[in-house]
């Protein structure tokens, strides 16, 4: 094209303000897709959990509420350095961002860690929905609802981790790109849209702690 | 009439198509023009193949007899014909192929927002396509384009799986398009151009993506669902595991009813700008008319328990959900009335585009109306799961959607090749398609009116003057799809050369040369007017 264009801003954009409002815009619109996504399963929580309650209290008294409650911190300390990534790649302080962003990288993987821990004890306790379910550890007419519960349970932290897992992916190629300067303070859209990310899977969590782990242990 | 518009050194300038050549030049294009004609032609086979299920439907139902095919084919011939028409051709229809090329151009940007995803969801949906292709080679599948639960998680021994995954992969390119649609439209408009300056293409089209990107995550975790009971055999939906059939119906049909609005609202888009165009008039009542698609895309949220009258729904619900669904009747009636209006001392012309306008609006209007009577409790209980409701649905889908695309596709083929077609022989196929798909779908009431069951391969003998009607018809319809595709390959080569501005229309579309550079405009275009300013009806008027 004739009249040149700065480097790092895409040729169909007439600035960078124009290229950092449509990149954030639909890193928004994505998210709210990812809400309806995780939504089906909420909804189908919400409509089983009404149906059959003490079921589900079973189901939660099952769960450790210490590495839940654990996690929880390790998550949201996850989110702190990932604020602080998208801080530094703001100033330009490519060394801080790299340290952040690992940090973020590190807090995610021993979220992994301890869900690979708590799904191994629910393995070894056979309450893994399907031939091996502990049926019998179940009044009768309770004992398919509580495999219900480990359905959902399974499913939705599953989900969770799948997400979590691509946002590892996300954040270590980030820090590849970090490493060699990419990131420029007009242009650090890519640290930003990632850091939207990784707070919606910290969101996400933070409504499944106290569904799946907190609901009903009082009682 | 375009002809002594081209000037010698309009002929020699480089466009989209002439810009680069290769196969590589087009499999790894970012042009959202270019990427809509891989769209144009994968949405093209797969209508076609979807065709060809539909040919073996009416085949078999031309006799009372089940003579032709066995009931277990039959079966699977009306799921894939649903599954490809409905995900594989009339989702992406419109959106993919004329949203794509249309919305940058028309909003003077040189480009969608996000140039890589719109590739990215073309290769999704050809991903998506190959799963649902292998599993119809398999031998495909006997669901129903609808799923339910426990038949298609527990019973059904096809390919449910290759199929279910093949529409979840489907889905995230129709996400990619509206996200990138919507994120267009919000940044990318040319100075001037306020939102209620743009086209109603572009309302209609705001609207769709909504429910896109809204309603398909939805389908995607109900199939993920289906596919994990299916699989591990864990319940969800399986009442013999504690769960409820029930549940899928309503997060199936949270998504499948607003996909019908998916497949109609950009259908509309297009038939307010060709009413427009060939009316030479301003949409009347055009905020009106713009509203209407945003409230057609919320209300059709709202109402999917129509679907769900006769499982295991409370009264009270259904009369909720039967309310909600007649609403819906008030904007669709808004637009129709006020493209009746816009006609009504118009300087109308009758070129092959209008013509598909105007059969869509007496089509669409069918389809709507039978759709209040469904919404009645009473009389949907009568009609329920019978040819009625098949005949309702093709009047809105085929009579309104596909009628929609084809005037579309013959306004628009002119700017997207640069070449005009014959008149005769496009407004002959436009006469063939409109007669052959009411001698196919009128009849198909009257048969599920007097009773006749949807989704059976054989029929009491009463029935078969009807349904050889139908058949017929259909015939005829198919004859008249096959008519454009002849003479509009026939026109790439040796059509003449179309001016920017054949129907000598307002848009900015029509200001850039046809075909239309790379980058849509040497200039970016300022605004400083309305959409539809035709002044005068003489004026305006080119040859």
């Amino acid at each position: 094209m004739a009249d040149a264009h700065p480097a790092g801003l895409a040729h169909h954009f007439e600035s960078f303000e124009q290229q950092r409002e449509a990149s954030f815009f639909g890193m928004w619109v994505f998210l709210i897709t990812e809400i309806m996504f995780f939504g089906g399963l909420f909804a189908a929580y919400v409509v089983y959990r009404s149906a059959h309650e003490e079921a589900f209290v079973l189901g939660s008294s099952l769960l450790d509420i210490r590495w839940g409650a654990f996690n929880t911190v390790v998550l949201i300390g996850s989110s702190l350095t990932m604020a602080l990534s998208v801080w530094a790649a703001r100033t330009s302080k490519r060394k801080l961002l790299v340290v952040f962003l690992l940090l973020t990288v590190l807090l995610g993987s021993i979220f992994l860690g301890v869900k690979a821990i708590e799904y191994s004890h629910k393995f070894h306790e056979h309450l893994v929905p399907g031939p091996s379910f502990a049926m019998d550890h179940f009044p009768a007419d309770e004992a398919p609802y509580v495999q219900m519960f480990f359905n959902l349970y399974f499913m939705m932290t599953g989900l969770h981790a799948l997400h979590m897992v691509i946002g590892i992916g996300l954040l270590l190629s980030l820090v590849v790109m970090a490493a060699r300067g990419a990131f420029t303070p007009e242009n650090h859209n890519l640290v930003e849209g990632v850091g939207l990310y990784w707070h919606f899977v910290d969101i996400v969590w933070i409504f499944l702690f106290p569904l799946l782990y907190l609901l009903g242990r009082s009682a | 009439m375009g002809d002594q518009m081209t000037t010698p050194a309009e002929r020699k300038r480089l466009n989209y198509l002439n810009a680069d050549y290769g196969v590589k030049s087009w499999l790894l294009a970012t042009d959202h023009k270019r990427i809509a004609l891989l769209y144009l032609l994968s949405i093209t086979v797969f209508f076609f193949l979807g065709g060809l299920m539909a040919v073996g439907i009416r085949l078999e139902l031309a006799t009372p007899a089940g003579d032709l095919v066995q009931p277990d084919t039959y079966n699977r011939l009306f799921t894939m014909h649903g599954i490809l028409m409905i995900f594989f051709f009339l989702i992406p229809s419109i959106p993919a192929v004329f949203g794509n090329f249309l919305i940058p151009l028309m909003i003077g940007a040189k480009d969608l927002a996000f140039p890589k995803i719109n590739l990215a969801s073309w290769y999704v949906y050809s991903i998506g396509g190959l799963f649902t292709l292998w599993s119809l080679i398999q031998g495909g599948v006997d669901t129903g384009w609808t799923f339910y639960t426990p038949f298609s998680t527990t019973y059904s021994n096809t390919y449910v799986i290759a199929t279910a995954l093949g529409i979840f992969i489907v889905g995230f390119s129709s996400i990619m398009t509206g996200l990138n649609f919507i994120v267009t439209i919000h940044r990318m408009r040319a100075p001037g151009l306020t939102w209620f300056r743009l086209p109603l293409f572009i309302w209609a089209h705001y609207a769709t993506s909504l429910i896109q990107i809204l309603g398909t995550p939805v389908l995607a975790i109900t199939i993920l669902l289906v596919g994990a009971e299916r699989l591990f055999h864990i319940g969800i939906f399986d009442p013999a595991y504690g769960g409820d059939p029930v549940l899928f119906q309503h997060l199936f049909w949270f998504y499948s009813h607003p996909a019908v609005y998916i497949m109609i609202l950009p259908s509309m888009g297009v038939i307010s700008e060709i009413i427009a165009a060939f009316a030479r008039k301003r949409i009347f009542g055009y905020k009106v008319v713009a509203f209407a698609s945003v409230t057609i895309a919320v209300l059709g949220f709202l109402v999917w328990g129509h679907h769900m009258f006769v499982s295991s729904q409370s009264p009270f619900t259904g009369v909720v959900f039967s309310f909600l669904s007649m609403l819906v009747a008030i904007p669709s009636a808004v637009k129709v009335f006020n493209w009746t209006a816009t006609l009504f001392e118009g300087s109308v012309s009758l070129d092959t585009p209008m013509l598909y306008a105007l059969g869509f609006i007496g089509l669409f209007t069918i389809g709507g109306l039978t759709g209040i009577m469904l919404a009645n409790l009473g009389i949907d209980i009568h009609v329920h799961d019978t040819y009625f409701v098949v005949a309702h649905f093709h009047y809105v889908m085929v009579g309104g959607a596909i009628m929609g695309y084809l005037g579309g596709l013959h306004y628009w083929w002119p700017k997207i090749t640069g070449r005009l077609y014959p008149v005769f022989w496009s407004k002959l196929a436009a006469l063939v398609v409109f007669v052959g798909f009411n001698l196919t779908f009128f009849p198909q009431f009257l048969l599920g009116y007097l009773g006749m069951p949807r989704r059976y391969y054989s029929y009491p003998e009463d029935f078969q003057v009807l349904n050889v009607m139908s058949s017929a018809g259909a015939t005829v319809l198919g004859v008249g799809y096959l008519i454009p595709m002849i003479y509009l390959v026939w026109s790439m080569r040796y059509g003449k050369r179309a001016g920017a501005n054949p129907w000598g229309a307002v848009g900015l579309e029509w200001e850039t040369p046809s075909p239309p550079p790379t980058f849509n405009f040497d200039e970016t275009p300022t605004v400083d007017h309305e959409a539809y300013e035709y002044t005068s009806p003489t004026e305006t008027r080119v040859a």
